[in-house]
């Protein structure tokens, strides 16, 4: 093989091997017993849930590439690869923590019960937002590489002003977590984000996943050193975890939430792991990447893994499969309809929302567009 | 008269000259062959961005490139604007000539600081003792259905910093010859890509040294009745208003700017003083545009040669909107008739 596993590095979080067997974490990962006993504490019942959200998402995020192919989105992020990362972290959050979300947080976003099918808006180009974030406190979608995570400790600095860290009432005590690419850790805004977190002590927790690839760049083109090592830099106490490994994420990002919401600052967590598809639809990794290192990594399926564990528990039967795939087939449907349901907004809606108290030169320019409009119109109507 | 309906038509060489090797690219392939002379030219030039190497940028524009010159001239940067730009005035002052690619004009600002701050002010604040010739290519403007932050036209922005000029190719020989010159600019360039004309074919001939001022305007079309004046994707644009608007008995003449700061004013001048009527097309918010600039200096120079108010088509004051509604906020062939109209009627 000439791709070595990163995650076999020492000091690499791992509780589930790449076939789905439970192992002791390595002894060289900070409170590795610790996490681990944490992760066993997920029953059956929890288990079955990670999977059946990972297999949501797998489907979803399949359902939406196909779109994309059939001309109904303009564009398509795949997630492919990354739900054990993005569903065993999502599965640590609290519904009052908030979270900052890349572009490619298709599972977090399922995990905080956000209806997926409105991620499609922005992709479809009728609205560049698409949701309300404050029902799931799930934050637009940032396509500037980086910004949102200064907006994540900005958000958690307020946390920490209004008194909602360390009261130790779990009614009360929140946290933020922000997901980036491995890329955004070359931005300057995420190194900045680090230092104002770890000066303030923020209650915010970064979590990168590293797919490997920054479209055509891989993560040696991004850092010289290992991800992880970052955050120490910066004061900010940092973990590496197999990011295909559902149960390493859920334990790292528990108790690195536990940590914030108890006001003991900022975590940095690594979740390494690999983007299975293309950047975006538009991309073409044929030009950049090796089939044997895609293969490499497709014997690494993070879903694969979790389903192998939960067969060799007796978790997982074909009934539950079963119901799984059904539910998954309905939700690819009703995405289906609701993503052709998404049509043009009326053009005058783009002078909607550009401030929130009227503005004289806007106001201006939406009456001269009304008035172009209207007279367009006038002149078919009198034909 | 003649005149012109094809933009490509007055970019081809002089009567009498030698027939030089024309071929036909797209724009997107003249400014790769562009710089693939300019690389082989002088090999203090480098091309520096995000995917720019293997990939051959997400629009394919430095496509082969690394292939030819290795990676120490062509580098895949990391993902950091604000890196690629502060590094390029370093590498400048060391005597290389880096031209760096953003990857999308939404993506310029990280960059911001050290292009308004550092890059535009070096040669000032050192009296001239220090150059800073780096070429920042952006790929910019609408029309290609994308998504946010992938369609901006943020030119005003740095026009209005001194120190920095700023230009944008509307054809296939502009491209491959302005961006040599741009290149060869002892100055800070920032060079605009209209990505909506990427993929549009033109002649380009290949040995024709880029020659003239990289900042004179060029007449496109000529008429007598009122002047368009546009630069990038607008020109296109403006010369199929031209045709229409020539349909129905009024000769407009067009101008492709080709530079945004400076301005080739005397151009825009000349044009207004024979025709009367003066219409300022771009993609830009027109808000405290270019735009702006151009009809307060025409105003300035030809008050009592206008029989009509200058005239400005562009986006609105919003932010750049969802694409299912984008040619709603850009300038249409309708919008600018209308303009046409509306200067008439005056
Ligand atoms: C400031 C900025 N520069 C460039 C881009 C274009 N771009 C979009 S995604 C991307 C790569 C991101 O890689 P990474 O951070 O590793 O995240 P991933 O997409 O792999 O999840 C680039 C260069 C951008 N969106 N924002």
């Amino acid at each position: 093989m000439p791709w070595s596993d990163p995650c076999d590095v020492p000091g690499t979080l791992r509780l589930l091997t790449p076939q789905g067997e439970r192992v002791a974490p390595d002894p060289a990962v900070p409170n590795g017993e610790a996490l681990a006993s944490l992760a066993a504490t997920l029953d059956a019942e929890r288990l079955l849930a990670m999977y059946a959200d990972m297999s949501l998402t797998r489907a979803f995020d399949r359902e939406a590439t196909s779109l994309q192919r059939q001309g109904e989105l303009g564009l398509w992020p795949e997630s492919r690869g990354q739900e054990a990362a993005q569903i065993g972290s999502a599965h640590a959050l609290a519904p009052r923590d908030y979270v900052f979300p890349s572009y490619r947080e298709h599972g977090v976003a399922h995990v905080r019960g956000l209806p997926v099918r409105e991620l499609l808006h922005l992709f479809r180009g009728t609205q560049h937002g698409g949701w309300d974030p404050a029902p799931h406190n799930f934050h637009l979608y940032t396509l500037v590489i980086g910004s949102h995570t200064l907006h994540a400790t900005g958000y958690a600095m307020g946390i920490q002003r209004d008194g909602d860290v360390g009261t130790g009432d779990p009614a009360r005590d929140r946290a933020v977590i922000t997901y980036f690419g491995d890329g955004a850790t070359a931005q300057g805004d995420v190194n900045e984000a680090l230092v104002f977190a770890a000066t303030t002590n923020a209650p915010v927790v970064f979590f990168c996943q590293n797919n490997q690839w920054a479209i055509s760049a891989p993560s040696t083109v991004q850092s010289a050193v290992p991800l992880v090592e970052r955050g120490g830099g910066f004061g900010v106490p940092s973990i590496r975890v197999d990011g295909n490994d559902v149960l390493a994420c859920y334990a790292a990002t528990a108790t690195a939430l536990q940590r914030a919401r108890r006001g003991e600052g900022p975590t940095f967590i690594e979740a390494v792991t690999y983007r299975m598809g293309a950047h975006t639809t538009s991309d073409d990794p044929t030009r950049y990447r090796m089939r044997e290192e895609e293969e490499h990594w497709g014997q690494r399926d993070p879903i694969a893994r979790l389903a192998a564990l939960l067969r060799a528990e007796g978790v997982l039967d074909d009934e539950a499969q079963a119901r799984i795939d059904a539910e998954a087939a309905e939700l690819t449907a009703g995405v289906r309809t609701y993503c052709r349901s998404l049509t043009p907004p009326a053009p005058e809606s783009m002078f909607d929302h550009v401030y929130a108290e009227p503005h004289q030169r806007l106001d201006a320019e939406r009456s001269w567009f009304r008035d172009y409009q209207s007279s367009f119109l006038d002149a078919t109507a009198g034909r | 008269m003649a005149i012109t309906t094809d933009i490509q038509t007055n970019a081809t060489g002089d009567a009498g000259r030698p027939t030089p090797s024309t071929t036909t690219l797209p724009l997107a392939r003249a400014i790769n062959a562009g710089l693939r002379r300019a690389l082989e030219q002088d090999d203090r030039v480098m091309l520096m961005g995000e995917d720019i190497g293997r990939l051959g940028g997400v629009f394919r524009v430095t496509d082969g490139l690394q292939a030819q010159f290795g990676t120490q001239r062509v580098v895949d940067s990391p993902l950091a604007e604000s890196g690629i730009l502060g590094t390029a005035i370093g590498l400048a002052m060391a005597g290389y000539r880096p031209v760096v690619e953003i990857q999308f004009d939404g993506f310029v600002f990280p960059a911001f600081d050290q292009i308004t701050t550092q890059l535009a002010k070096l040669h000032y604040r050192s009296q001239g003792r220090v150059r800073v010739p780096v070429v920042i290519r952006i790929p910019y403007g609408g029309h290609i259905g994308a998504i946010e932050h992938h369609s901006e036209s943020p030119e005003a922005l740095f026009a209005h910093t001194a120190g920095l000029r700023i230009v944008s190719p509307a054809t296939a020989q502009d491209g491959y010859t302005m961006i040599q010159q741009a290149i060869a600019s002892p100055d800070p360039v920032i060079f605009l890509e209209p990505k909506s004309r990427y993929w549009e074919k033109g002649a380009v001939e290949l040995d024709a040294e880029p020659s003239g001022d990289l900042h004179r305007a060029r007449t496109v079309r000529a008429g007598r009745d009122a002047t368009l004046v546009a630069y990038g994707p607008s020109v296109a644009t403006s010369l199929a208003a031209a045709q229409a608007a020539a349909e129905e008995g009024r000769e407009l003449e067009v101008i492709d700017l080709r530079s945004v700061a400076p301005l080739d004013l005397d151009s825009v001048v000349a044009s207004v003083e024979r025709t009367g009527r003066l219409i300022v097309v771009h993609e830009a918010p027109t808000a405290h545009g270019v735009g702006a600039e151009i009809a307060a200096a025409v105003a300035e120079r030809c008050f009592y040669r206008l029989q009509a108010p200058v005239l400005r088509v562009g986006g609105f004051h919003t932010p750049y909107p969802a694409s299912a509604i984008e040619s709603d906020y850009l300038p249409s062939l309708d919008r600018i008739l209308d303009a046409v109209d509306r200067a008439f009627a005056a």
